[in-house]
């Protein structure tokens, strides 16, 4: 109060630039980060099939873009993405029925979501 | 609202280096922020030298060591010095906890204090609590009771009782709540996991006859529904208690009642 009369503007505290990681935080953000990085991978393959549908110059144009290392990079990144973002969904389902919440077992499943998309990803690259 | 950065008043400049322990052998080099409201300044971040040979084994007994011997200046919270009144929370290695309850040997290199993340600071390492404290208040922290009362006591069995365990030892540091980026981003809004754990303390407490009115309150995009189970407030509570799961519960109670 007082400090508020002499003009004096608090400063706020440091948070995420000193906040030590750890597998719950890292896994909780990876699926915020996810589920937006897939809108942009959506529309990329969305622009795919417009070209696709508005004749076969713009198609060669933006297919030479989806098949160009960026792209390819994008399209395995999405794809990890959706791996990642379906385990971590079914990671809170569990944790909505309050199961999975002691700090082992949510440490854990932090693990398997990384873990396991990483291993649904390269399957799937061999499979397709 | 998100803000990864801090504001240019609060961004953190290097302090000074304050003198070494002379003759001391066994020294333990600590960075601490540092924000004195009375001279116009930047945050900083002061370097002091610990004599472990002169100093008990916690970050608390450094902090008054180095009060007592180096920096009368340097401020922070302090009591019980047993982590029962929850006065010393601060950000401590990366994590919130309390500096009574810290060994210095938990912590590997050079030790970095800081005051609890994304508050106001009245001064180094002392937060303003104000808006924690009136969101405690207003999950209304006592027995509310509709019958009449009775002529001894508000009985309760001992299976009702030990639904309590785990919530009732919460000491209100303030540790899990300013651990939380969801409270960094809505604490306007947000409960926070101390307030939450606390509304599901006298949700459970069998002798409350208050249960709809608290769901009611709740029943808010953010009061409660904030919480994304990032798990902060478990990993960080220095009484390990798990918020995370109180505000589960509470989230299944409102499924519950709605079907």
């Amino acid at each position: 109060m007082a400090d508020a009369k002499r003009g004096v503007v608090r400063p706020l505290s440091p948070h995420l630039q000193i906040y030590r990681w750890h597998i719950p935080m890292l896994t909780s953000i990876l699926t915020r980060i996810t589920g937006n990085g897939l809108v942009a991978g959506a529309l990329l393959v969305i622009a795919w099939l417009l070209a696709a549908a508005a004749g076969p110059e713009t198609f060669a144009a933006v297919d030479g873009f989806v098949r160009s290392w960026f792209g390819i990079l994008v399209l395995v990144g999405s794809l990890w993405a959706v791996w990642y973002h379906y385990l971590a969904g079914l990671r809170h389902l569990y944790y909505d029925a309050g199961k999975g919440l002691d700090l082992p077992t949510a440490e854990r499943l932090g693990i398997a979501c990384l873990v396991g998309s990483v291993v649904l990803t390269v399957l799937t690259l061999l499979i397709i | 609202m998100v803000q990864f950065t801090l504001p240019k008043n609060s961004t953190i400049r290097t302090g000074k280096t304050w003198p070494r322990p002379e003759g001391a052998k066994n020294v333990r080099k600590f960075l601490i922020y540092r924000w004195n409201p009375d001279d116009g300044q930047n945050p900083r971040v002061d370097t002091y030298f610990v004599d472990l040979d002169d100093c008990g084994p916690m970050v608390l007994d450094a902090l008054i060591w180095i009060k007592s011997k180096i920096d009368p200046t340097l401020t922070f919270r302090r009591s019980c010095r047993e982590g029962i009144c929850g006065s010393c929370a601060m950000n401590i290695d990366g994590g919130n906890t309390l500096a009574c309850l810290k060994g210095m040997d938990e912590i590997r290199g050079d030790v970095k204090i800081y005051p609890l993340p994304h508050m106001a600071v009245i001064k180094d390492l002392i937060p303003d609590l104000t808006h924690f404290y009136a969101q405690h208040a207003s999950i209304m922290p006592w027995l509310e009771t509709r019958t009449n009362r009775p002529a001894k006591e508000w009985r309760q069995s001992i299976e009702d009782r030990a639904k309590l365990d785990g919530l009732y030892e919460c000491v209100m540091c303030a540790s899990c709540s300013t651990a939380c980026p969801s409270y960094w981003w809505n604490g306007d809004k947000y409960l926070g996991p101390a307030a939450l754990l606390h509304a599901y303390r006298w949700i459970i407490d069998s002798r409350d006859e208050a249960t709809g009115e608290r769901l009611d309150q709740l029943e808010d995009p953010f009061k409660l529904y904030r919480c994304h189970t990032i798990m902060n407030c478990a990993k960080t509570c220095p009484k390990g208690l798990n918020p995370a799961k109180a505000i589960a519960e509470i989230k299944k109670m409102m499924v519950e009642r709605a079907v």
